[in-house]
């Protein structure tokens, strides 16, 4: 079982958060096409290695924030707060 | 006391002051304080202790721990029933009873034998080959009925278990020399140590110094994501007994945080592939040993010893110094040690090397062996008598937990062995656990890893080395011969795994048969499958493999190492959580008054809620129309609090539920209340509610009762992420208030019989309104809103109020013929006026136009949730599911939710589906069963008749508009 450090309440057990997919995925215009909406909507990276993506201490503080997480090994890389952008060139990412 | 192999001295585990009694399939046996059952039934002179799995061969006790494929019993009797125990583990206890497993009628003469006189006949494959005409289900219920080890206690569990969560600077798992040093060089600097133990009992004398924990009877069987170590442990004392103890905590499941952890979990001993390698007698090396120095336990009286490497010549002395005779001893290598020549010389050994062992015969135990030897003119095949044999097939370290953390193995090629290679941080072997067969050099190698794991802690090496762990430095071993080295004759009744009745020609088969990949040659032939989990099973079948492909032990490979290491009890793995206690039940605030009206109670969304209230010996069927008309022609009272309740304030809350909801809400004005649908951004439909705008910068948002936590968790996902420059916050209220619903023609008159500072009349407070005020002195908020279609008034108070306001309202309406309803009967209204539920009449795909929910949405300007998708062109195809009412007109005359709408069919040929029953009732109101459906261009087919089938039972309906009941709402203001 992961432990994740919320940046409100620090290390947990990952059984108070819950997960909110990958973040950062831009939403395009309510103009564009419809291919392109279905993209933003259906089609996620699924990578193997560092991802970002969005989590909340649901049975704790309630926040949201990002997680840069290994998918493979399951290693935090970093947390930072939701509206932040991906930070620059995290420790291992790739 | 002592048995026919139980000798007069000895035994460093045993108290022989206390002796035990037992039994084994209803036959007494005795044995000593500190024994495990295997040691007993040995002393006793028990050879055959179960079946095998697929053959039914006789099997003896072949290991003295954890690894045991044989001697698994089935403990207790009734509801404590437990199978598959091992008896290498479990310690006796008085009055315990022991059986074994897979022999009927019984362990002596098991008719399943006769599978082992055709056993050609069973190849690996042999279910996938066989049973597949006409297919396999004709077949499953036989063999299903044939397989498996022992049966599962049919009677809910009487004993307790329970969770203990663990902290620690460093874990170390296994109690040998090596866990020992470990723990006490960590304690030495000042870390916190937890010592776990699989075995009941230490071996030998240890006082553990300050600062380790030891947890005897303690195994760890996995290791998950960020270093969390679980552990099963069996409380000493707590064997299972009769059904008439007392129920007890008997298992604990152990959670470990540990920064570092040592895995001191020693190796474990390989058997031998040899012909008719399975006879009862035939046991590893050191097990023989460890019998014979821990319980005075003689494995035989005279032992011939087999083995590939030095360390059973070890055995072969301690047997032969403790007077048991030692016919031979044969080494598969052809030039053993030339020390360990000489020395077996003196001790009265003859070694044959080069020898391996063609053939053993007898039946209940081995009664002697047949052996070639490799060269230099051995002869002929030599036979020899011998009533047990001790074998070693080299020793391979226990990496489980290892390689459950993601770590890797390499082949020694010296060691004959997998070892764990060193590159985990935070996970490190040890001693025989790393390949580390020396003493010394083991020890060493504890010293060494140690200064590392504490380093990385951030402590200081330790300075001293505890008197205990300095040993002079032995000579090393030697290289360990063949694996897997089965001869070429006679490889079908060479076995590798012994509880699966898995044999040398077994691989040689699915490799025949091009499985090449060690996975699938593991599931083919089961071979380490089930309890064995690569504990003796898998070194031979790599060997073999590697052998028969031609490849190197690396090109192999291993199959993948999951937990559990052992098996877990289901119950400790649910612990306290079980029953009453499985989840928190959430209770309504007037809970024992519904209880005091003989409410009926169920589990709706977490929540125990009246289903209705059974006058005695009413139906609930009854109950519920009984309810429902007293609601439609008086009045009635219903406890609503778990509908969703949020307070949504701020000088942007207008401007947020305006891009939440899909239809327009910043026009609310306030005092008003306005229905709304949330959709997500695929533009489906995921809640609704009303919503009620107390001041102009503060909401009131009802959401379903199911919905309450996701939606709040929706809400703030949008404020936190998407527009934190919104000036909202949201507050979950929904257990703050406890809401009551005032329902039925004479709602506002009993509500007027009350002390209330809201005007209630029709036109001051109208149908879609919301007031705040006071009831009976109690601070109150009503919204007029309707679920049942008649005149209804929700009042919400604070929750420690709602059972006195219950009790209020409830003689208030006393004159006016109220009556308490029940959230059966309320459902059974809302099909009646074609109210949808979301999660019954929308699904996964449902968009607002399918719900008759499209104009609102179409009229609204400004962006919302969800909006993009709604232009997508699936959303705007024709032959959409559509909300429509349906009403049973055929024979039978009733329908259930889930049934297919189909088109009138005629002929035979399956029917095609257009839709299906979303909600179905029988209305006491219009005494029909009615429903609400999915249905295909529903709205057009308004008027029309559909087929509707369940279960192969088919009658008809007629399409209706969703609004069985009143469908103009005149009933709405009473």
């Amino acid at each position: 079982m992961m432990q994740i450090p919320c940046p409100c309440c620090g290390q947990r057990d990952e059984t108070e958060f819950s997960y909110g997919g990958e973040s950062h995925i831009a939403r395009p215009p309510a103009d564009c096409s419809d291919s392109d909406w279905a993209d933003y909507l259906y089609f996620r990276d699924n990578r193997k290695g560092v991802q970002a993506e969005r989590w909340r201490h649901a049975r704790g503080c309630g926040l949201w924030f990002n997680v840069l997480r290994d998918t493979a090994t399951h290693r935090i890389v970093q947390v930072y707060p939701i509206t932040a952008p991906r930070p620059a060139a995290p420790e291992g990412a790739g | 006391m002592a048995g026919p192999f139980r000798l007069v001295a000895g035994g460093s585990q045993i108290d022989r002051a206390r002796p035990v009694r037992f039994t084994f399939d209803g036959r007494p046996v005795s044995g000593y304080a500190g024994d495990t059952i295997a040691a007993a039934l040995l002393g006793a002179g028990v050879s055959v202790v179960g079946r095998s799995l697929k053959f039914h061969r006789p099997r003896g006790v072949l290991s003295a721990g954890v690894e045991e494929p044989n001697a698994l019993v089935t403990l207790g009797s009734g509801a404590r029933r437990t199978p598959s125990v091992r008896a290498t583990v479990e310690p006796i206890a008085d009055g315990l009873e022991v059986r074994s497993q897979n022999a009927w009628p019984s362990l002596d003469f098991d008719l399943g034998r006769i599978n082992d006189l055709v056993h050609g006949l069973y190849p690996a494959g042999f279910y996938n080959k066989t049973f597949i005409w006409p297919n396999w289900h004709t077949f499953e219920a036989a063999i299903r009925h044939m397989a498996g080890l022992g049966v599962a206690a049919d009677a809910p569990d009487p004993d307790r278990y329970e969770w203990r969560n663990a902290h620690c600077d460093v874990l170390v798992v296994g109690a040998g020399l090596a866990g020992r040093l470990a723990a006490a060089l960590a304690a030495q600097v000042g870390a916190r140590v937890l010592l776990v133990e699989g075995a009941a009992t230490l071996d030998g004398e240890w006082n553990p110094p300050p600062g380790v924990h030891v947890s005897l009877h303690t195994t760890a069987v996995g290791v998950y994501d960020h270093g969390l170590v679980t552990a099963i442990e069996t409380r000493t004392g707590a064997t299972l007994r009769s059904e008439a103890t007392p129920p007890r905590v008997r298992q604990r499941w152990w959670r470990i945080r540990a920064k570092q952890v040592v895995l001191a979990t020693g190796a474990f001993e390989q058997p031998l592939a040899f012909a008719f390698n399975d006879r009862p007698g035939i046991m590893l090396a050191d097990a023989a040993r460890r019998y014979l120095q821990r319980h005075g336990v003689a494995i035989g009286g005279r032992v011939a010893v087999a083995t590939n490497n030095d360390s059973a010549y070890r055995v072969a002395f301690d047997l032969r110094a403790a007077g048991i005779e030692v016919p031979c001893l044969l080494d598969t290598r052809t030039a053993p040690d030339v020390a360990l020549l000489e020395r077996a010389r003196g001790a009265g050994i003859e070694v044959h090397s080069g020898a391996r062992i063609d053939h053993t015969w007898g039946d209940r135990r081995i009664a002697g062996l047949e052996f070639t030897r490799e060269s230099r003119g051995g002869g002929g095949p030599t036979r020899v008598r011998c009533d047990a044999l001790a074998m070693s097939g080299g020793w391979n370290p226990v990496a489980h937990l290892y390689c459950q953390a993601g770590g890797k193995l390499r082949f020694d090629p010296h060691a004959a062995c997998l070892v764990p290679d060193g590159r985990l941080d935070a996970l490190h072997a040890v001693g025989a656990a790393a390949a580390q067969f020396e003493l010394h050099a083991a020890l060493a190698h504890v010293r060494d890893t140690l200064d590392r794991v504490l380093a990385a802690l951030g402590r200081p090496a330790p300075t001293e080395v505890p008197q205990w762990a300095q040993v002079p430095p032995g000579a090393p071993p030697g290289a360990t011969g063949a694996l897997g080295d089965a001869g070429p004759a006679r490889r079908n009744r060479a076995w590798v795994d012994f509880q699966h009745d898995a044999t040398v020609a077994d691989i040689d088969l699915s490799v025949r048969e091009n499985l090449v990949s060690v996975e699938h040659v593991k599931r083919y032939t089961t071979a380490g499958m089930s309890i064995d989990q690569g504990k003796t099973a898998n070194l031979n079948v790599l060997a073999i493999l590697a052998a028969q492909t031609s490849r190197s032990m690396a090109e192999v490979g291993t199959t993948t190492f999951r937990p559990p290491f052992v098996p877990v009890t289901l119950g400790a793995i649910a612990g306290g959580r079980n029953g009453r206690f499985y989840r928190p039940m959430r209770l309504l605030p007037a809970h024992a008054a519904h209880a005091a009206l003989g409410a009926h109670f169920d589990d709706y969304g977490g929540w125990q809620r009246p289903a209705c209230y059974p006058a005695s010996g009413a139906t609930m069927a009854q109950s519920i129309a009984r309810e429902v008309r007293a609601v439609r022609s008086a009045v009635g009272l219903f406890e609503a609090t778990p509908l969703g309740k949020f307070l949504v304030r701020g000088t942007d809350a207008a401007e947020f539920l305006n891009r939440i909801y899909a239809n327009t809400q910043r026009t609310l004005e306030p005092g008003r209340v306005r229905y709304g649908i949330m959709l997500n951004e695929q533009g489906v439909i995921i809640d609704d509610g009303v919503c009620a705008r107390l001041a102009a910068d503060e909401f009131w948002v009802n959401t379903t009762g199911a919905g309450a936590a996701r939606i709040g968790a929706w809400f703030e996902e949008w404020l936190q992420g998407e527009w934190p420059g919104l000036q909202v916050v949201t507050t979950d209220v929904t257990s703050a208030w406890a809401t009551l619903t005032l329902a039925g023609p004479r709602a506002r008159e009993v509500l007027a019989a009350l002390p209330c500072d809201i005007d209630l009349g029709r036109e001051a407070f109208p149908h879609m309104h919301v007031r705040s005020g006071h009831i009976c002195g109690v601070p109150c908020r009503i919204l007029r809103v309707s679920f049942s279609g008649e005149l209804s008034y929700e009042i919400s108070v604070p929750a420690d109020r709602g059972h006195s306001l219950w009790n209020v309202l409830l003689a208030a309406g006393r004159p006016f013929g109220i009556v308490p309803y029940g959230i059966e009967s309320l459902l059974t209204m809302r099909i009646e006026k074609g109210y949808l539920h979301v999660g019954s009449e929308t699904d996964g795909t449902s968009i607002p136009d399918d719900i008759g929910f499209g104009t609102p949405v179409a009229k609204k300007t400004g962006e919302f949730v969800g909006r993009r998708s709604l232009s997508l062109p699936e959303h705007s195809r024709a032959d959409r599911l559509q909300l429509v009412g349906l009403r049973c007109t055929g024979e039978p005359a009733a329908f259930t939710a889930g049934a297919h709408l189909v088109e009138q069919v005629s002929g035979e040929g399956p029917a095609q589906s257009c839709g299906y029953l979303t909600s179905a009732c029988h209305s006491p109101t219009l005494d029909q069963h009615l429903g609400l459906g999915l249905l295909r261009r529903g709205r057009a087919r308004i008027g029309a008749t559909v087929q509707v089938m369940h279960g192969g039972v088919r009658t008809q309906a007629l399409v209706v508009a969703p609004a069985h009941y009143d469908p103009t709402g005149a009933r709405l203001d009473g």
